[in-house]
């Protein structure tokens, strides 16, 4: 099978009304495409982490996900303004999130080391003042 | 543990009822951070917090976490409630605190779910 766009939606820099809505619908999707509950739960996680980053940490971006015969991909772009330390950014704990973000129960730090832990391949593109672009493969 | 055991133990009151209250539990999460329950999370578990915002729902719906037990009788707002109708997920509310009803859960026999080593 070829690849095949399964969801692709903009996300605006600090809609935490709405954040949440494209992991939801894709979660839906998902269940009807019929892909097993644990694969499902892996994807709609990493989508989540992804797309409250961009909400939170990003000027605005966009996800957009895929879906092969062997593989589901979750591409999550950003217009920056980057992360200056990937490393840093990795380590479970560490978190740029202001207190009203903390006071909503995100920025304990983990959602990058969480995305790494649920993707079976994660590629990162970013750097301070720049876009980044976050491609996870989650295998079927 | 059926959740009509745990009602009267922790003093729920029903908030937004979906599933039937004979749903087996078997293990407990209490958790203020929403990364802390998408990254530790394994098993179908029910989640003990103190915060109310819609985020605690989508969360547990990521995580197929199907209750939500909310202490310090801190009341949702409408958006929570109806949130979680939407996306079938069962909220309740105690007056205790959340020591108090982990306390209680665990001394009736409920453990704490396997957490998973940060990589
Ligand atoms: N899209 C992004 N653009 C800019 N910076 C980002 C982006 N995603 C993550 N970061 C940076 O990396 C840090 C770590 O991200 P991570 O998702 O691990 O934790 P968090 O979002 O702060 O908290 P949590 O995900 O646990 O709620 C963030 O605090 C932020 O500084
Ligand atoms: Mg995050």
């Amino acid at each position: 099978m070829q690849e095949q766009t399964l969801l692709q939606s903009k996300i605006e820099q600090g809609d935490f009304t709405r954040g949440g809505e494209v992991s939801s619908s894709l979660k839906d999707v998902l269940r009807k495409l019929g892909i097993k509950s644990e694969t499902s739960r892996r994807v709609t996680i990493v989508t989540y982490e992804l797309e409250m980053n961009i909400i939170i940490h990003s000027l605005g971006g966009e996800i957009e996900v895929l879906i092969s015969s062997e593989q589901i991909k979750v591409v999550a772009t950003d217009r920056g303004p980057g992360i200056p330390d990937v490393e840093k950014a990795f380590q479970p704990g560490f978190s740029t999130a202001d207190d009203f973000v903390r006071g909503m129960g995100f920025g304990a730090g983990m959602g990058l080391n969480n995305i790494k832990h649920y993707s079976d391949q994660l590629t990162v593109e970013t750097g301070q003042g720049k876009k980044s672009k976050f491609t996870a493969i989650i295998c079927l | 543990m059926r959740l009509s055991e745990i009602v009267p133990l922790i003093e729920l009151e029903p908030l937004v009822v979906i599933d039937e209250p004979n749903f087996q539990v078997e293990t407990v999460c209490g958790c203020d951070l929403m990364s802390d329950v998408l990254a530790f999370s394994q098993e179908k578990t029910m989640l003990l917090t103190g915060l109310t915002n819609p985020h605690v729902v989508r969360t547990c719906e990521m995580t197929d976490i199907k209750f939500i037990i909310f202490v310090r009788g801190k009341r949702p707002p409408q958006d929570t409630l109806d949130l979680a109708r939407e996306r079938g997920i069962n909220l309740y509310l105690s007056p205790l605190s959340m020591f108090e009803c982990c306390g209680r859960l665990y001394q009736a026999g409920l453990g704490s779910e396997t957490m998973r080593r940060i990589d």
